[in-house]
C-alpha cells in the first residue's frame, strides 16, 4: 500500500514536470515573438511599413539612413529557391535509393553519410564554399566574381539535403509493404512501382520534407554570408551577388547601439524572417497532419 | 548515448563557471574591441604588454570600428579601437548611458586601393575611384584597362574603413553628402576577405588599411583632383599627411583612461609601442 502511494505521488510529480516542460516551450516561443515585436515595430517610428518592405535601398549607417529591405527579401528568396531546386531532385533521389533500391549493406553506409552531412557545422560548409566552390563556379561560368547567389544556393543545398533525405526516407518507409507487393503482383516493374505507387502514397510526407528543407535554407546565416558577396542589390540572375536577410542581421547586429533606428530595423528584419519560417513550418505541419489522417 | 552527453555537460559547466570566476577574481582583465584594420595592431600591443606585465589579461577582438564603439557604449569592452572618429549620434548615445568617451590618437594609417596584379591599371584619380565605387564606371576599359566588368569590393557597414572611404572619396570630405556606394558593391566582412578576393579575382578592386598590403595585390597610385601627383601610400607620406587617403587611428575609453587601460595606453604610445606600429606597416605618430 505504502509502495503504491509513493508511486502515485511520483507519477503525479512526473506528469506535472512534463506539463511544465511543454508549457515552457510554448511560453518561450511566445516571449521571443513578443520581444521581436516590441523591438522591431519601433522601426515604424522612422519609416513606413511600405518603405521598409518595398524600399530598394539599404543604407543603414548613412545620414539619414535608408531602410529598404526589398533587395534583402529577394536575395533570401532567390538563394533559397536555388537551393531547393538543387536539393529536391538530389535529396528525393537519394531517399528513394536508400529506402527502395539500395542493398542492406550499402543502405547503412549511405544513411550514416547523410547523417554526417547534417553534422558538419555550417561555418565549415561556408568555408569550403568560399575557397573551393566560389573560384570553381567563377571559372566554370567565367563570371566576374564567384561570390554569387548560385554559390549560396549550392552551399545551402548541401545543408538542406540531410533534412529532405531523412524525412522523405521516413515517408517512403511508412508506405505499407502490401502496396508494393500488390503493384509487383500486377506485373509492374520495380521502377513503375516506385514512381506510380510508392512515391505518390508518400507525397505529403515528401512535401513536408521539402518545406522543412526550405525552412532550413532560409534561416541559414554564416555559410550564406561567406559566399554570396552581400551586395544589397535587387537580383536579376543567379550569377549576381546578393545579400540575404539573415546575413544582414549577422553582419550588422554587432555594430548597432541598443535602441537606435538601425537596431530596430534589424529586429524588424527578424520579424519578417520569423513570419516567413513560421508559415513554412505551419504549412509543413498541416501537410504532415493531413498525411496522418 | 544520452547519458554520455550528460557526463560531458556535468564536466563542462563547472569548468566554465570556475574559469570565468577566476578570470573575474584576477581583476587584471582588459577587453579591447573594434576596428578590423587595427585588430592585428591591438593584438601585437597586447602580446608585448602581457609579456612585460605578467598577470595582466588583455583580450583583443575585431568586428569593425562601429562594433567596438557600440561595445564601449553597451559596456562590454574597456577600450574601443576605431579607424574613424565617433559620430555625434554615437557620442549622444554614450552620454545617455552616462559615458563620456575620451579619444586618443594611437597611430596613423593610409588606405590602400588595390587591384589584382594581372590588372594593367596602375593609377586612378579620385574622380575615377568615385565613379567606380558609386557604379557609374563599370568596365575597366573606361579607365584605361582591359575590357572586363569591374567587381567592386567594399567592407561591411560596421567598418571604419568603409565609412572613411565613403566620406573622403565618394562624398569629397562632406560627411553629410548624398553619395553612396553602388548597391552592387560586394560587402565583405574583413580586410582579409578583401585581400583574398582581390588576389583571386582579375577584375576586382578593393581597399584596406596599408598594413594588409602584400605581393598578391597591386597597390594603385591615387591622386586627389587638382593635386597632379599620383602616389602610393608610404609611411613617410602618410605621416606628413601628403598621401591623400590617410587617417588617424583612435582608441576610445570611458572617461579618462585609468588603471589597466591607462597602463595599456601608455605602453601603446611609448617608444616600444610605436615601434610595434611601424613593424606592422602602420605609421607611428612620431
Amino acid at each position: 500500500m505504502h509502495w503504491k502511494r509513493t508511486r502515485s505521488i511520483w507519477e503525479y510529480f512526473i506528469e506535472k514536470c512534463v506539463l511544465i516542460n511543454g508549457i515552457a516551450c510554448i511560453l518561450l516561443v511566445a516571449l521571443i515573438f513578443l520581444f521581436l515585436l516590441r523591438e522591431g515595430l519601433s522601426v515604424l517610428k522612422y519609416t513606413s511599413p511600405w518603405e521598409f518592405l518595398l524600399g530598394e535601398y539599404w543604407y543603414p549607417v548613412s545620414d539619414p539612413p535608408r531602410f529598404g529591405i526589398l533587395p534583402l527579401i529577394l536575395g533570401s528568396l532567390l538563394v533559397t529557391a536555388g537551393a531547393i531546386l538543387i536539393s529536391i531532385p538530389l535529396g528525393i533521389g537519394a531517399a528513394i535509393f536508400i529506402s527502395e533500391i539500395a542493398p542492406d549493406g550499402i543502405r547503412d553506409w549511405i544513411k550514416s553519410g547523410v547523417e554526417l552531412l547534417a553534422a558538419i557545422p555550417s561555418i565549415v560548409i561556408g568555408f569550403i564554399g568560399m575557397v573551393v566552390l566560389a573560384p570553381f563556379l567563377k571559372d566554370l561560368f567565367s563570371l566576374p566574381t564567384g561570390l554569387t547567389a548560385l554559390t549560396g544556393s549550392v552551399t545551402l543545398a548541401f545543408m538542406a539535403m540531410p533534412t529532405i533525405v531523412s524525412i522523405t526516407e521516413d515517408a517512403l518507409t511508412a508506405v505499407p509493404r502490401a502496396h508494393r507487393e500488390a503493384s509487383l503482383a500486377l506485373g509492374a516493374t520495380r521502377w513503375q512501382t516506385i514512381y506510380r505507387v510508392v512515391v505518390p502514397s508518400a507525397a505529403s510526407g515528401i512535401l513536408a520534407a521539402i518545406m522543412l528543407g526550405v525552412g532550413r535554407a532560409i534561416g541559414e546565416t554564416m555559410a550564406v554570408m561567406m559566399v554570396t558577396g552581400n551586395a544589397a542589390v535587387i537580383p536579376h540572375s543567379f550569377f549576381q551577388p546578393v545579400r540575404t536577410l539573415t546575413a544582414t542581421i549577422a553582419a550588422e547586429m554587432g555594430e548597432t547601439v541598443h535602441q537606435s533606428p538601425h537596431y530596430f530595423a534589424l529586429f524588424a528584419i527578424g520579424i519578417v524572417l520569423f513570419i516567413i519560417t513560421f508559415f513554412i513550418n505551419i504549412g509543413a505541419g498541416f501537410v504532415i497532419q493531413r498525411n496522418k489522417r | 548515448m544520452l547519458r554520455r552527453y550528460w557526463k560531458v555537460a556535468i564536466g563542462v559547466i563547472p569548468t566554465v563557471i570556475l574559469s570565468s570566476g577566476l578570470a573575474l577574481a584576477a581583476g587584471g582583465s582588459l577587453q579591447i574591441k573594434g576596428s578590423d584594420t587595427m585588430a592585428n595592431l591591438g593584438q601585437a600591443w597586447a602580446e608585448a604588454f602581457m609579456k612585460k606585465n605578467p598577470g595582466a589579461m588583455v583580450a583583443v577582438t575585431g568586428g569593425g570600428s562601429g562594433t567596438g564603439i557600440a561595445a564601449l557604449i553597451n559596456g562590454t569592452c574597456h577600450i574601443a579601437q576605431a579607424s574613424r572618429s565617433m559620430k555625434p549620434q554615437e557620442i549622444d548615445q554614450a552620454k545617455t548611458k552616462g559615458i563620456v568617451p575620451k579619444e586618443y590618437t594611437v597611430a596613423r594609417d593610409g588606405i590602400a586601393v588595390v587591384v589584382n596584379p594581372k590588372n594593367p591599371v596602375s593609377r586612378l584619380s579620385f574622380e575615377e575611384l568615385r565613379g567606380i565605387f558609386m557604379g557609374s564606371i563599370t568596365d575597366w576599359k573606361q579607365v584605361g584597362g582591359k575590357p572586363g566588368q569591374i567587381v567592386v569590393l567594399s567592407r561591411e557597414v560596421n567598418s571604419g574603413t568603409h565609412v572613411y572611404f565613403k566620406e573622403h572619396i565618394l562624398r569629397r570630405g562632406n560627411e553629410k553628402g548624398p553619395e553612396e556606394y553602388a548597391p552592387s558593391a560586394l560587402l565583405l566582412s574583413s580586410s582579409e576577405a578583401i585581400a583574398d578576393e582581390v588576389a583571386n579575382t582579375v577584375n576586382a578592386i578593393g581597399y584596406y588599411g596599408m598594413g594588409y598590403i602584400s605581393p598578391k595585390q597591386k597597390v594603385i597610385a591615387v591622386a586627389k583632383e587638382g593635386q597632379g601627383r599620383y602616389m602610393k601610400p608610404s609611411i613617410e607620406d602618410v605621416r606628413k599627411g601628403k598621401y591623400p587617403i590617410s587617417r588617424p587611428l583612435f582608441w576610445y575609453t570611458k572617461g579618462e583612461a585609468k588603471d589597466l587601460a591607462k597602463q595599456m595606453l601608455d605602453f601603446a604610445l611609448s617608444k616600444e609601442g610605436q615601434e610595434i606600429v611601424a613593424k606592422l606597416d602602420f605609421v607611428p605618430l612620431k
